[in-house]
């Protein structure tokens, strides 16, 4: 029976045999864009999504504008990372008078903890991905039943691709001789993906990267990087490149390109997708720790 | 131990001399702006200035993306056509050089913020024009010392009608007209340096190189050619200072350097020999018979 009721529904989904208009598709609204990537490839052309922050945009800084609360007032539903990223919206749901349930896609994820807070980045693992795709789909089955066949297909094909994935990233960081996996970043987001799959990423000591750095800082990022041996830095949240390229000069460690963690790229860019934003990663990884 | 704390930083870190040569050169080129800046009582001038540069910025991004030198470029070519305009407005007609330029900055700025949101970005740009001075590379050494350079030959040809026309504009139109274009070419120097400052120290700070100096020299003499020398030192003191400052405290450099010079004004304004407090308070024997 539980086997059949899919089947069934999937036929049933096909019988109307004009798909759905886009004035019908339910409207899902997510808060950045990497959860719009998860929804659309559960969703498919079955739902149309809308991502309140876009492509190359932080999520952390963000200010709603009026456009975004008309959205949010128009969603069916509501897809939020949670784990303290998105501390604007409540108040956003509140003046789009919007009645839509919010789903929350890390539900089950244990959250690292960063300090007292939970660190939100918990996408950059590719096993926590597989738990975000779940959270939508049962989600978006709920949402609109008459197509949880077609959800349900989409999904198993997707998570099929997140497996290869996550085998094809631990694959590339066992070429990198285990002594070299150490970067110098002060990208605080991707505590999940060292833990997943055995990177450091060792933060210069005392260094904020929300205010000017100091001369001592620098300076103590170049000792550090000369004393451990540091293949690469990735420090592009400096802000200015000339100052990473400085203290690549100074200690004759590589640069790294650049990571995406909170942001999708553009559609012509290098990270449209998760799956090529954890490629690119992973590229960039291994470009500059690989001999 | 004192060797320690002033001198190692500099031999330790190649970033340190980097920065130190950057702020000297710098120095060089904003200590004389910021004296005839004064002289003329255009002090807040650089300040509007600083605005008046995004837009050109903005053009550079929409031309090339976030490329440093055309958005450099297009905050020069930006600030000069302000500076030009502002500059024509004022000679040519009744209202006042602190009013027109006031106009243009932000007609200038209102530019570039619509230029900026069409785009549609949320990059700021002015933080991606503003560099640091801990991350000199060799561009950027070499264009902050070319600037520097070039502001100090200009101002030497200059010189002379930018002198008088600081204390006295009438007896210079009567005997020369050199006035206008010297100012002109002294608003562009403004620009130059600005942009320049702006790579280094970033944000307003790069006014604050230009302007604090000068306040600080004001009050140790009445001569022009000596007002400017002290300027400099004292840009260079506060730089020196300043950077040591920043690697002993994790003060941000920029800052740093900007609360070291104000500190020297404090000073200067306390117990300065040309109309200081204490000074005034107590004046010297001298003048008894």
């Amino acid at each position: 029976m539980k086997r059949l009721l899919p089947a069934l529904s999937l036929f049933l989904a096909l019988l109307p045999s004009v798909p759905a208009s886009a004035q019908t598709r339910p409207n899902v609204v997510t808060s950045f864009s990497i959860l719009a990537d998860f929804a659309r490839r559960v969703g498919g052309d079955r739902i149309s999504v809308t991502s309140l922050v876009g492509p190359d945009s932080d999520a952390h800084v963000y200010t709603p504008t009026p456009h975004d609360a008309k959205d949010v007032g128009a969603a069916r539903l509501l897809i939020v990372n949670g784990l303290g990223l998105e501390g604007w919206l409540p108040r956003l749901q509140q003046a789009s008078g919007s009645k839509a349930p919010i789903i929350v896609a890390t539900q089950g994820i244990t959250p690292r903890k960063r300090g007292a807070d939970a660190d939100p980045h918990a996408w950059q693992s590719v096993g926590n991905a597989r738990v975000y795709v779940r959270n939508i789909l049962d989600a978006l089955v709920a949402a609109d039943p008459a197509d949880a066949a077609v959800f349900q297909a989409n999904a198993e094909r997707y998570l099929a691709e997140l497996d290869a994935l996550d085998q094809e990233v631990r694959a590339e960081i066992g070429k990198i001789p285990p002594e070299r996996r150490k970067v110098i970043s002060t990208h605080d987001a991707f505590g999940y993906f060292a833990d997943a799959y055995g990177i450091q990423f060792i933060a210069p000591l005392g260094v904020s990267t929300e205010t000017e750095p100091s001369a001592r800082d620098v300076a103590e990022i170049i000792v550090q990087v000369r004393k451990d041996k540091i293949p690469a830095v990735f420090l592009e949240n400096f802000n200015d490149d000339r100052l990473v390229g400085r203290i690549a000069a100074e200690t004759g460690a590589k640069i790294g390109g650049t990571l995406y963690s909170d942001a999708l790229s553009e559609e012509n860019g290098p990270a449209p997708t998760y799956i090529a934003m954890v490629r690119h990663n992973i590229r960039a990884l291994t470009s500059a720790l690989g001999r | 131990m004192i060797r320690q704390a002033l001198i190692d930083p500099f031999s330790d870190f190649e970033f340190m001399r980097r920065a130190l040569a950057a702020v000297i050169a710098l120095s060089l080129g904003s200590g004389p702006i910021g004296v005839f800046l004064m002289l003329r009582r255009m002090s807040l001038v650089g300040d509007a200035m600083a605005h008046a540069i995004l837009p050109g910025a903005a053009i550079g991004f929409l031309l090339s993306g976030l490329n440093l030198f055309a958005m450099t470029t297009g905050g020069l070519i930006a600030g000069f056509a302000v500076a030009l305009l502002s500059g024509l407005v004022s000679r040519s007609t009744g209202l006042k050089e602190d009013a027109s330029l006031a106009t243009f900055y932000l007609a200038s700025l209102a530019i570039g913020v619509t230029i900026v949101s069409v785009k549609g970005t949320n990059i700021d740009l002015l933080h991606v024009l503003f560099g640091n001075i801990l991350a000199m590379d060799d561009p950027t050494l070499l264009m902050v010392a070319g600037n520097a350079t070039i502001t100090l030959l200009v101002l030497a040809v200059i010189y002379r009608p930018l002198v008088i026309e600081s204390v006295d504009p009438l007896f210079l139109r009567t005997v020369s007209r050199a006035g206008a274009p010297a100012h002109l070419i002294f608003l562009g120097l403004i620009v130059v340096n600005l942009v320049n400052g702006f790579q280094a120290l970033g944000t307003l700070l790069a006014v604050g190189l230009m302007i604090l100096p000068a306040g600080i020299a004001r009050f140790w003499s009445r001569d022009v050619t000596p007002m400017i020398c002290i300027a400099v030192a004292s840009a260079i003191v506060s730089g020196y200072i300043g950077l040591v400052l920043s690697f002993q405290t994790r003060i941000p450099s920029g800052p740093a350097i900007i609360l070291v010079a104000s500190l020297l004004y404090l000073g200067s304004v306390l117990f300065g020999r040309v109309g200081g407090v204490l000074p005034q308070l107590f004046p010297g024997r001298h003048l008894e018979a």
